[in-house]
């Protein structure tokens, strides 16, 4: 258990310390000592507790509730004023309620409940210390050398790196909270100062913009904070409770926790950008790239979804006049994200906003998981996370590195990236293969949610999923098709790519590749047993056999395609292209015009906007969505919240 | 055992009937234009052919990505017809369709990009539809395992037949059939040369056609899983069944010209929602 302190206090210690340092190689030793030090922390608590039982101590300290308390208030404050000072006053408004509410509800009726366990470790709580531990700290490795970058690059940007470096690890920090908290108030502190480090991270650049996603970002998680709050004096009040577990098995006995679980969801929702809340995880991509791998991988979005999965066996409890409301309304809400986002994320050129919709779009996929909230959908949720974690910040950074030396983030300038940058290039593409094809962790995951959505008898959802896999082709293999074009000769850029962001790469690789390997075992080991503690019938959708055939596919394009990719292979163009009779003997895929002059042939991408253009779809999504939630809690409000 | 027999059938039998399949085709569809047309055996002759010419590639990297789709391909089909996973077989489908698509983009040319896109917006096209033909059988009989489907107690058409519509409609993009042959076609389109294949020749362009013949048969095979119930009879209706459908996508492919892209993308997947919704709901329901 003291793993557990360790891992929560000494990201705090290393972010006080890089508030006051300065000197930028300080700065860069000081992250990669403590990025190392968080990494194996992590590791030492996955190897006590990755094979074994849920552990619930008992330790339950007067002392910090009184700082969670403190924190809130203070972070309650800060964001008045900042609300003021900025003139976004529904921030105001939004922790003008919030803030009294869960003050005097923890000096009041929380004193009169008793807390039994304080913090736990379970298997899950173990896979998401390593997301964070591991994943959140190459992260924070990696942005040292992309903000030295950074700041040569935006000379109009002042130098905010010591706050920058220390929001990071904090962080990191209170995303350990939210993961091994069972006291609701500890968590709900955890979480609202994920909400604010992710405001002060889109906010960086303090330009009108930044300024604006943030306060989106701010408005709509409070917001949904406020859900949390609600729902904790509603838990107090009616169940005299305040454990994470207890609030489960209560629900799974029948009491009526629908109302506070719906709230509760909501607040999971809103934080993993579910619809209709979505838009605040695509203004945050205004922030510096590392902000983004961050909020997308490690942190934010997913204790968003790590709640909803920790109360996803209430969702699937058997039901009331054969409807669970709650997990209908959190899977159909889950699905339509899905859809959508997948589609949407066809008519994008930023990369960056290509891998935001693709992040909402997997968000939703492990929200609908949730929502069913039967084993064989949980299985499927929790690899989901895992996958995710690991390919997506291998996009980012990449895309990261791949901005500062190409001078874009538009897709359409990663043409024949493959010559200018072939190790980045290569990089990047499985990254891209990993978030959608056959033999990845990220397709198996699917497939086995697909499993589960027909076993759990939700043909809308089977709907929802087969349509937005499809579009999910597209704006991969697209952006794909353009990395790996071959062009003539370009001039190689990837000299002055820094160590640091060279090792963070690296890192990403190979946590990659190796979370697909080791599939079957993670599975077996770590995910089962998790799941038969939570739930009483556990059937995994995937045989061991399938697994393996994966596992021939795996070893089949290693084979093939690794050594032709190592020897720089198809980095140079050796005959020219058909150009109908007219190309220019260069070898560039250009041709002789009809006066003689030359001329270069350019070639773009589909976006396809009048199908799934953003304004459209995104209203169709708004709309549908919040329609589904008002309905859900209308329902669960009338039914009394009772579950069964 | 007769896993290893339907595999290793599967791996050396389908190119060959591919091979015929093909020859046949370009035989019945020069009677249908009022032509004699080459021999049965010519897709051999050309496939010969080109493995005998010299080895010529845009780039290094092309041949190896058709050598990738090309295994794939054929390992789809072995899952197949080894009698495994259908929605497996269907994921390794895609891979090698990625790998195709991957090729042409490979070459950066005006048309086997134009190609290359168009394959993807095929795939994209057909997809919604394939899985669906994985959850009807599924739903029906309670297994994705392709061996236990094709001895089911009844032939999954009668409980499927919206659902087999629909795949057949998808079959003509799968098949490259006219009016759905957008990526490449065996026939000329000038605006598009060859598509995807633009840029290849020799051996690559060879291993093309093989993984054609091989996809052809594989996609009879899902055919004829709609029919297959264990009995020796239900064989030779499946076998019936599947060279009924291959000679209706020949009378498709010289009655229709090419459609645009939008019409296939709106049409497939309004057929494989209406179609599929319906009919999953009438099995569900029951």
């Amino acid at each position: 258990m003291e793993i557990v302190a360790v891992l929560v206090l000494f990201p705090l210690m290393a972010a006080g310390l890089l508030l006051v340092v300065t000197n930028d190689r300080a700065r860069g030793i000081i992250v990669a000592v403590s990025a190392a030090v968080i990494a194996i922390g992590s590791i030492v608590l996955a190897a006590f507790h990755l094979g074994g039982q849920s552990v619930y101590s008992s330790f339950n300290s007067e002392a910090i509730s009184v700082i969670a308390l403190v924190v809130d208030v203070a972070m309650g404050v800060l964001i008045f004023v900042m609300g003021i000072r900025a003139k976004k006053y529904l921030a105001c408004v939004l922790v003008a309620v919030q803030t009294p509410l869960v003050a005097w509800f923890e000096l009041g009726p929380a004193r009169s409940i008793d807390v039994t366990y304080g913090i736990y470790i379970d298997r899950l709580s173990v896979i998401m210390a390593l997301i964070i531990g591991v994943i959140g700290s190459g992260i924070c490795l990696y942005a040292v050398g992309y903000m030295r970058d950074y700041v040569a690059h935006h000379s109009d940007v002042p130098d905010r790196r010591p706050l920058f470096f220390a929001v990071m690890f904090v962080f990191l920090s209170a995303m350990f909270g939210v993961v091994f908290a069972n006291n609701l108030l500890w968590l709900f502190c955890a979480w609202e100062v994920t909400t604010l480090c992710s405001f002060l991270l889109i906010g960086y650049s303090k330009t009108a913009e930044a300024v604006k996603n943030a306060f989106l970002q701010i408005v709509m998680n409070l917001a949904g904070g406020l859900a949390f709050a609600i729902a904790i004096v509603w838990i107090g009040h009616a169940q005299h409770t305040l454990e994470l577990h207890k609030l489960v098995q209560l629900g799974l006995g029948g009491a009526a926790v629908g109302v506070p679980v719906l709230l509760l969801a909501i607040a999971g929702m809103v934080k993993a950008a579910q619809m209709p809340t979505h838009s605040w995880l695509l203004g945050a991509m205004v922030a510096p790239t590392p902000t983004s791998a961050l909020l997308h991988s490690s942190t934010m979005v997913k204790a968003g979804v790590f709640l909803l999965i920790k109360l996803s066996p209430i969702m699937g409890v058997a039901t009331f006049h054969g409807f669970n409301y709650v997990g209908t309304t959190v899977m159909l809400v889950g699905g339509l994200t899905f859809m959508l986002a997948s589609m949407m994320a066809i008519t994008q050129r930023n990369a960056k906003r290509v891998l935001a919709y693709s992040t909402v779009a997997n968000l939703g996929l492990i929200t609908a998981c949730a929502g069913i909230g039967t084993a064989e959908a949980v299985w499927a949720g929790i690899f989901l996370i895992i996958f995710h974690a690991a390919a997506k910040s291998l996009l980012f950074l990449c895309v990261g590195t791949a901005e500062h030396h190409i001078g874009s983030r538009d897709i359409e300038d990663m043409d024949a990236l493959f010559v200018r940058m072939p190790y980045l290039a290569r990089f990047m593409a499985l990254g891209i293969a990993g978030m959608f094809i056959a033999p990845f962790g990220m397709l198996i995951s699917k497939w086995a949610a697909l499993s589960a959505f027909i076993d759990s008898d939700n043909i809308v959802l089977v709907f929802l999923l087969v349509f937005g896999s499809a579009a999910t082709f597209l704006f991969w293999a697209k952006w794909l098709g353009k990395v790996i074009a071959v062009s003539g000769p370009k001039t190689d850029l990837e000299g002055t790519v820094s160590l640091s962001e060279k090792v963070a790469i690296g890192l990403m690789v190979f946590i990659t590749v190796l979370v697909s390997i080791l599939f079957p075992f993670i599975s077996s080991h770590v995910v089962v047993g998790y799941l038969r503690e939570m739930f009483s019938r556990v059937s995994v959708a995937i045989s061991t056999d399938n697994l393996y055939l994966m596992a021939v596919v795996v070893g089949l394009l290693v084979l093939v395609l690794a050594p032709a990719l190592v020897t720089r292979r198809g980095t140079k163009r050796d005959l020219p292209v058909y150009m109908g009779g007219v190309g220019t003997p260069d070898g560039e895929a250009s041709f002789y015009g009809p006066m003689g002059e030359v001329a270069a042939a350019s070639q773009r991408n589909w976006y396809m906007e009048g199908w799934f253009g953003e304004a459209r779809l995104g209203l169709v999504g708004v709309v549908t969505s919040s329609a589904v939630l008002t309905l859900g809690l209308i329902v669960v409000l009338a039914t009394g919240g009772a579950i069964k | 055992m007769s896993m290893y027999i339907g595999l290793f059938a599967y791996l050396i039998l389908a190119p060959v009937a591919g091979c015929l399949l093909a020859g046949v085709d370009r035989k019945i569809t020069a009677h249908m234009q009022g032509r004699v047309g080459p021999p049965i055996l010519q897709p051999y002759y050309d496939v010969r052919k080109l493995l005998a010419k010299d080895k010529r590639s845009v780039n290094g990297l092309q041949t190896v990505y058709i050598a990738l789709y090309l295994l794939f391909v054929a390992f789809a089909g072995a899952i197949f017809f080894a009698g495994g996973n259908f929605l497996l077989s269907v994921f390794v489908l895609t891979l090698s369709s990625l790998f195709l698509v991957v090729a042409g983009y490979s070459a950066r040319s005006p048309y086997a990009d134009a190609g290359a896109e168009r394959e993807m917006i095929q795939v994209m096209s057909y997809e919604p539809m394939v899985l669906l033909v994985a959850i009807g059988f599924y739903l029906v009989h309670h297994t994705f395992n392709v061996g236990a489907l094709a001895r089911g107690s009844s032939s999954l058409v009668f409980q499927l037949p919206l659902v087999f519509v629909g795949f057949i409609y998808v079959l003509t993009i799968k098949l490259r059939k006219s009016p759905f042959d957008l990526s490449t076609s065996h026939h000329a389109h000038q605006e598009l040369v060859k598509g995807v294949t633009t840029e290849m020749s020799g051996r690559t362009l060879a291993c093309v056609e093989i993984a054609h013949w091989y996809e052809s048969i594989m996609f009879l095979g899902w055919v004829a899983l709609f029919v297959l119930t264990g009995s020796w009879i239900s064989v030779v209706v499946a076998v019936i069944v599947c060279l009924v459908i291959y000679f209706l996508e020949i009378l498709i492919d010289n009655n229709f010209a090419r459609v645009k892209w939008q019409v296939m993308l709106s049409s497939a997947w309004a057929l494989a929602l209406v179609l599929g919704f319906v009919n999953l709901l009438i099995v569900y329901i029951r």
